[in-house]
């Protein structure tokens, strides 16, 4: 073989084609910089006191805030919580520990497949479901539309995080005499939870910027919604609703309520890496 | 020797509590079946939410159904007063803004995940990884508002000067109002490019050196091993994960209604508004007076249901068949 | 209760196990009595026909090549082996004079602990996993707990070395303090039999010799039945030794005569490593 091989045309497309992968990652980079900075900057920029604590101005005047939809996002989010949690820990908890063949497949598979419906498509489900026999939008149903949408992550994380525990710590606990849901609940939940919790955390973060499902489900509120039964406002439907008007005090505050949605859902992801990176260190000791 | 006496037990083995009867309450305690009728009727109420899910669909969207049939998918007269109901304009657009998103994101993706998997070292590929997973992150509406504040505004600087040279291709021609499906396309090829990105990147890396070495070792450059060797052996994840993008981008909701213009027309040039399924279900729904409007409504959500399914379905079966490489995302 | 009689076995006269006939020693009551056991996992039948019997607060060891089957009747003893699916069992065990399966399993184990190969300790505190067995028996009071905990510890020497670490992780011990924290959780609840399946095999030898050491003390208390790969802990610790190929018992001795001058022609083979 000379020394020549492999020739010179071939070595020129190497270099090509590699920087043209590096240009890309640079690409894709510096879009997310771009829009994580924007955003950084022109919501930093339009946040104020009166944002978190007012609820929005009539159309023309300036001052007012979101209150009314912060207190409603974390409202939907609490009722989503409440539907989605359960039943995907359960279903997890049946996945790992009791299914097995075709009932185990089933459900797997149609896990998936409803993780994968179009947002705007379970807002539909959920008004026919919730918003058609009620007569009207509420806040009880935004809630159930997110819950919903939180059930497929919610129960396969569990699945995977229970499943990584080990064969020998189940059978540690059958060996005392422990009977299997006894295991299951005092040993292998346990050893799974900084998992499960962060699985459930991001799954959160996941469904609160979600903004189709509330457009007819919950709706949207100029004024603070009492109990759970009304139309309630909520922060991503304020961005969306913002954003396309007309008015500039309005794009304003879309801004910085798209910069606080953001930063908590940083917020919320990073805390459940680090709840995640604790439970390793704790379970290595 | 089989007559020897054995000695009997100091302790009787009733005092050690094994003969007892069993309380009802220990019953319960150490009772598995109890807990495995309940969390099995966690697992199956999936099986009923998507049971549910598809009868509501199918059952609120009969009159539209029954009054246009398959004619709905075809008809490019979307006429609320009227009560007439066909559907091309927002099928059009949607399929032309789903695959025009991929025509973007398939080589920027792909070149990505290769740089990632292959050439980057794997403490930086992961950090990276980790930051573009946080785009992935980002919530569809406030894509829209980068995409109304920022995207336009920059296209609307950039667009005029593709005209001049190009403007003769008609899908260049026409007048730019900013909105339009070209900018909804790109908004939505930022949207998807994380996903090919992460997955494509964990099926390359998964590939065994082996494959690499025979390659090397014919003297191949790094490009030929990871072109040649590398792409084509995990070419049935990367195609699981454009599946996968595809559903996304075909259901994508707010960040397209936001800067595709909403007007229910075909246009052959990209640069025209147009609408998108999911887009004139979130604009309309609330606002469709009289039932046949709701139940075309209802049918859009039907079709693109049953088209995601279908895309996400084959996106899993292809990934599901990737010997001993489960991916879940 | 009437005595044993060894006549009452089916096939007694496949058990080569007796007392000494030179001297006039009694032998203990059998604490297990097994007669035609077979053992399927599936379609592969991984035990044929044992029939033995495992005297009381003895140590008997199970020795063979890998696969022979030790380890699988070893799991049947305390019927760890029903949590694997696809497994059968046929033929009798006797728990004393009482048929094995004729109890709920979860209380069986509480009477026949185990100790693993790999130490398994729980993602909890040393504390509580000592405490883990005895809190699931709610007769067994709080107060109770904490000096049982530390009199197990003590059993299993371990003691001294965690007294002051009770409240952390028992991932943070070594992996010769896990196992003997493996050993005092299993006897915490106070069995009457320790099942150990190859407890050394992942640890150092001043580990073993340890828990070797700590196999002396118990065995005033409990019967323990120990698989060991390792023929020499075998001689050290065991009164008797069963020997197994294939699924099938091949001898049961005394341990001085297994290893001195064994019966059959395969155990011979074995001791002196023709088998590899």
């Amino acid at each position: 073989m000379s020394a020549s091989y492999p020739p010179l045309s071939r070595k020129i497309t190497n270099v090509v084609m590699l920087a043209l992968t590096g240009f890309c990652t640079l690409l894709v980079l510096s879009v997310l910089l771009t829009i994580l900075g924007y955003l950084l900057w022109k919501g930093a920029s339009s946040l104020n006191i009166a944002f978190f604590t007012k609820i929005p101005a009539p159309v023309g005047q300036s001052g007012g805030g979101v209150e009314n939809a912060i207190v409603g996002t974390l409202k939907l989010l609490a009722l989503a919580s409440a539907i989605g949690v359960p039943i995907g820990l359960l279903g997890g908890i049946y996945l790992s520990e009791f299914a097995g063949g075709w009932s185990a497949f089933t459900i797997r598979y149609t896990t998936d497949l409803l993780n994968g419906v179009p947002s705007v498509v379970m807002g539909i489900f959920v008004y026919t479901l919730v918003v058609l026999p009620m007569h009207h939008f509420s806040t009880l149903a935004g809630g159930v539309a997110l819950g919903i949408m939180m059930i497929p992550i919610a129960l396969r994380s569990t699945e995977d995080f229970l499943r990584a525990v080990p064969r020998s710590l189940r059978e540690g606990g059958l060996a005392l005499g422990a009977s299997k849901s006894e295991t299951i609940f005092t040993i292998v939940i346990p050893a799974a939870i900084y998992g499960i919790i962060t699985g459930i955390m991001l799954d959160i973060a996941r469904v609160a910027g979600e903004t189709a499902p509330l457009l007819f489900t919950a709706f949207g509120n100029l004024y603070n919604s009492p109990g759970w039964l009304q139309p309630t406002s909520s922060l991503p439907v304020v961005i969306y609703n913002y954003a396309i008007s007309p008015y500039d005090v309005w794009h304003k505050q879309a801004w910085a309520a798209g910069f606080v949605l953001l930063s908590g859902l940083l917020v919320i992801s990073i805390i459940s890496r680090l709840i995640l990176a604790r439970g390793k260190k704790l379970s290595h000791g | 020797m089989s007559n020897a006496v054995l000695a009997t037990p100091e302790v009787p083995f009733e005092s050690r509590g094994l003969d007892k009867k069993q309380t009802w309450w220990e019953r319960l305690r150490k009772g598995d079946e109890v807990v495995h009728l309940i969390t099995l009727a966690g697992g199956w109420s999936i099986l009923v939410i998507t049971g549910l899910l598809v009868q509501h669909l199918w059952v609120y969207s009969r009159l539209s159904r029954h009054a246009f049939g398959w004619h709905f998918l075809v008809d490019s007269t979307w006429d609320p007063v009227n009560g007439v109901f066909g559907a091309w304009p927002f099928v059009y657009g949607t399929v032309v803004t789903s695959l025009l998103a991929l025509t973007i994101a398939i080589p920027i993706g792909l070149g990505s995940a290769i740089f990632l998997a292959e050439l980057a070292p794997r403490k930086l590929s992961n950090a990276l990884t980790f930051l573009i997973e946080l785009l992935a992150a980002v919530p569809s509406v406030i894509y829209g508002l980068i995409g109304i504040f920022l995207l336009i505004p920059v296209l609307f600087n950039v667009v005029p000067y593709v005209q001049k040279y190009f403007g003769w291709i008609p899908i260049f021609n026409g007048t730019f109002y900013g909105v339009s499906y070209f900018s909804a396309s790109i908004v939505l090829a930022i949207m998807v490019v994380p996903f090919i990105i992460s997955i494509s990147r964990e099926v390359l890396i998964s590939v065994p050196v082996s494959q690499r070495e025979a390659m090397m070792a014919l003297g191949a450059t790094k490009w030929d091993v990871t072109w040649r060797a590398v792409v084509p052996y995990a070419r049935q994840g990367i195609m699981g994960s454009i599946f996968l993008s595809l559903a996304r981008a075909l259901g994508e909701t707010m960040a397209v209604t936001m800067v595709i213009g909403n007007v229910a027309q075909v246009s052959t040039s990209l640069m025209a508004p147009g609408y998108t399924i999911a887009a004139v279900i979130a604009n309309e729904f609330t606002e469709a007076t009289g039932d046949l409007y709701l139940h075309a409504l209802i049918e859009l959500g039907l079709v693109l249901f049953v088209v995601t399914m279908i895309f996400n379905a084959l996106a899993r079966l292809l990934m599901l068949t990737m010997k001993g490489h489960e991916v879940v995302g | 209760m009437k005595p044993f009689d060894l006549s009452q076995l089916s096939r007694a006269h496949e058990v080569r196990f007796a007392a000494d006939e030179s001297t006039d020693e009694k032998l203990p009551w059998p604490q297990f009595t097994v007669a035609a056991l077979n053992f399927f996992y599936g379609t592969h039948q991984a035990l044929k026909g044992i029939n033995l019997i495992v005297p009381n607060k003895r140590v008997m060891a199970f020795i063979g090549p890998s696969g022979c089957g030790k380890t699988t009747l070893l799991r049947t003893f305390n019927r760890m082996n029903e949590t694997i699916p696809g497994t059968r069992v046929e033929g009798s065990i006797r728990l004393g004079d009482k048929d094995l399966f004729s109890f709920p399993a979860t209380r069986l184990r509480r009477v026949v602990g185990m100790v693993f190969q790999k130490p398994s300790p729980f993602p909890k505190s040393i504390f509580d996993n000592v405490a883990y067995g005895l809190r699931l028996d709610p007769s067994i009071r709080r107060r109770e707990i904490a000096d049982k905990v530390e009199q197990s510890l003590r059993r299993a020497a371990l003691w001294d070395e965690v007294k002051d670490k009770l409240h952390q992780s028992a991932n943070g011990i070594s992996g010769g303090q896990q196992q003997r924290l493996c050993i005092a959780r299993a006897l915490a609840v106070e069995p009457e039999v320790l099942l150990l399946d190859e407890p050394c095999s992942a640890l150092d030898p001043i580990s073993t010799a340890k828990i070797e050491d700590l196999l002396f003390e118990i065995k005033n208390s409990c019967t323990i039945v120990i698989v060991t790969h390792n023929m020499l802990q075998a001689a050290r610790v065991a009164d008797y030794v069963g020997f197994f190929l294939n699924g099938e018992l091949i001898e049961l001795n005394r341990a001085k005569q297994i290893f001195q001058n064994p019966e059959m022609q395969q155990t011979q083979d074995y001791i002196t490593g023709r088998f590899g």
